[in-house]
């Protein structure tokens, strides 16, 4: 496979926005997590979102995806306000994306196949035919074993789970997926082969990833942008370049830190 | 994609089908229709020798589309045509090698005669229902092993945990154990006056309500109740530990999960039934006072005289002693089958209902045992 750097290229994204996120407030009791946070995502780019533990990451991804209620503030998908829309349109919106939770969501009463035709089965007409193959092609895609197929979510490993949900998420070619640390608990190589695999697909299908990730290696090798979260809000996007020059703190110690300043050299700035 | 409906796929042969052109979107959204351009694909280029698929025209490719177009490619490859892609953009070139295709072994369903099938099945059964008493036995054994250690190093002794479960399984099951005695001590009043009205005995039915509520209703009640209240409960949360590999995270601390988690649930099971056995027996007592008094006209004062003449202290006892068993099995049979969850939510509710099945079924096994003892021994 190809090398995917793509970044410092230094010029504004191309492509209409994808998703825009406004003065985004939310909260859960007292305690406000996102503070006033504004984003855009370009249509065909690659975000990688980054910030310290606990900072929100999952909370806004799942924010956009209408999972948490929101405070305050707007997102839109496709140019629309997803919890404005009728049901239907609703519907039909929620199939464009497709969804890596961080901890895979498989359903556990399916197997691996039939965890990925599920959202076929459920929202196309397709015959049983195509939709087994189509199934075995997306499972060989994502680099399983064709004998993963017919197992159960309890009987995959880690790195197996997280190719097998991706698959699923990826099973009705969506325009836009959200990943949710995709190589977080993957061995190097394995986590290597993943960045390769969502290059090669975000070039292929054309998609546009949503990536939260800690992983400074698929920061490098293919996000197309960066934002970092602290406090609620988005203190830093842009080509990798960008946040490297910057002296937030915390973006300082990540990327110049013991791990972060290998990278650092490698880059030229 | 969104647009797919609005730009079918089609196919369109010239120069008498050696040269096909594929426009419109060939993605997921039309894949009936895909398919059967597929078909057309290799119906028109059967038989010459080679075929030119021109790809200019496709606006939209998603892998199902370049899987068929694959696919197509393939049937033609084995009628020897063959076939060359020509003008396709980039992106869809790299799709269609994506996607190229292959045979996927499809594992062949095994073909089991009925009889075999059935004999099988009950062999099956027999042996898990061995197996399954084996089990019990050896976990009542692990279990009686856990409390011989706890009784010995009081330190381990989980109190906290305990009195948690005391408020989870008894104070909480009051309420509803208290209203369900009541309506049955009701009904039993009725039917007993009722009935025994034909024969003029009908100040029996205060004998009747006593020895009925206190040696049988009122701890088979409370038992059937506990089991479907707090045994699904015990099953369904050791199941979900099971599941997320608590349980084993226990283990390798070097903690006995039955100590730490099954211990303070049984034996707050054990302390609580016959507490609320007590209060079930006394509710459903009063719902029987209040019905003869308002049914059968015998006053609240007469009841109490004739309950006092009809049960003594060991009719009440007779039905307290049989509660902690009942507990014990019930306890027993929710931790099991807690532990037995295996990886899915499935398996997690298969259990909880076989938990509160054999739990109810053995609490009555168990009363019919206890009343042939008492008969043997004449209590
Ligand atoms: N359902 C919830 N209820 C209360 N607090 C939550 C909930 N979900 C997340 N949080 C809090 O929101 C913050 C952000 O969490 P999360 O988005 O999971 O962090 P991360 O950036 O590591 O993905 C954390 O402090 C977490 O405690
Ligand atoms: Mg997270």
């Amino acid at each position: 496979m190809t090398s995917h750097a793509k970044h410092g290229s230094g010029g504004k994204p191309v492509g209409d926005v994808i998703i825009s996120v406004r003065d985004l407030f939310v909260g859960f009791g007292d305690k406000l997590v996102m503070k006033g946070l504004d984003l855009d995502v370009y249509r065909g780019e690659v975000l990688g979102f980054v910030g310290g533990s606990g900072q929100g990451k999952s909370v806004l991804t799942r924010a956009i995806l209408g999972l948490v209620p929101t405070r305050g503030g707007t997102i839109r998908i496709f140019g629309q306000q997803r919890d404005k829309l009728p049901a239907p349109e609703r519907k039909a919106l929620e199939q464009r994306w497709g969804v890596l939770f961080q901890n895979g969501a498989l359903f556990s009463g399916l197997t691996v196949k039939q965890n990925i035709q599920m959202p076929m089965r459920e929202t196309r007409d397709i015959s049983p035919r195509l939709m087994d193959e189509l199934a075995m092609l997306k499972i060989e895609l994502v680099g399983l074993k064709p004998d993963a197929a017919d197992k159960f979510p309890s009987e995959l490993s880690g790195g197996m789970i997280k190719r097998a949900a991706l698959a699923r998420a990826l099973a009705l070619d969506p325009e836009l997926v959200f990943l949710d640390e995709p190589t977080s608990g993957l061995d190097p190589i394995g986590a290597a082969e993943f960045d390769d695999l969502i290059a090669t697909l975000q070039e292929t299908l054309g998609l546009t990833v949503f990536m939260v990730t800690h992983d400074l290696d698929s920061l490098y090798s293919i996000c197309d942008r960066i934002a970092a979260l602290a406090d609620g809000k988005v203190i830093a996007e842009g080509p990798l370049g960008t946040l490297l020059a910057s002296d937030h703190p915390w973006l300082r110690a990540y990327f110049h830190g013991v791990r972060g300043g290998r990278l650092a050299a490698v880059i030229p700035e | 994609m969104a647009a797919a409906a609005s730009n079918p796929p089609d196919v369109s042969p010239a120069e008498g089908g050696a040269r096909l052109a594929l426009v419109g979107d060939w993605t997921l959204a039309a894949s009936r229709r895909l398919e059967d351009k597929s078909q057309q694909i290799v119906d028109l280029g059967k038989r010459r020798e080679f075929v030119t698929i021109d790809l200019s025209g496709v606006s939209h490719l998603d892998t199902a589309g370049a899987w068929l177009i694959n696919r197509a490619r393939r049937n033609l490859a084995g009628e020897r045509v063959g076939v060359a892609l020509e003008h396709a953009r980039p992106e869809h070139g790299i799709m269609l090698e994506e996607a190229a295709y292959r045979d996927f072994e499809a594992p062949a369903p095994r073909r089991v005669p009925v009889v075999v099938q059935l004999l099988a099945d009950l062999g099956r059964a027999v042996a898990d229902g061995l197996g399954e008493f084996y089990r019990g036995v050896s976990f009542l054994g692990e279990f009686m092993a856990a409390m011989a250690y706890v009784a010995t190093h009081p330190r381990h002794f989980r109190l906290t945990s305990l009195v948690v479960h005391m408020e989870a399984i008894g104070l909480r099951s009051a309420p509803i154990i208290i209203l369900i005695n009541i309506l049955v001590g009701g009904i039993v009043a009725q039917q007993g006056i009722f009935q025994l009205l034909r024969f003029g005995a009908s100040s029996y039915t205060v004998s009747l309500i006593g020895i009925l509520v206190l040696r049988e209703l009122g701890v088979l009640l409370t038992s059937i109740m506990i089991a479907g209240r707090s045994g699904s409960a015990i099953t369904a949360e050791i199941g979900s530990m099971k599941m997320r590999e608590e349980i084993d995270a226990l283990r390798v601390m070097g903690l006995d999960p039955i100590e730490v988690l099954i211990a303070p649930r049984v034996l707050a099971l054990v302390i609580s039934l016959p507490i609320l056995t007590f209060i079930a027996d006394i509710a459903a007592l009063f719902g029987g006072m209040l019905v003869s008094w308002g049914y059968g006209g015998i006053s609240p004062a007469a009841f109490l005289s004739l309950l006092k003449e009809a049960i003594a202290l060991h009719t009440f006892l007779v039905g307290v002693i049989k509660a902690p068993f009942m507990a014990l099995v019930i306890g027993l049979i929710a931790a099991m089958d807690g532990l037995a969850t295996q990886g899915s939510a499935e398996s997690l509710g298969r259990q909880v209902t076989s938990s509160v099945v054999k739990s109810i079924f053995m609490v009555i096994v168990l009363d019919g045992l206890f009343a042939i003892f008492f008969a043997a021994i004449d209590y």
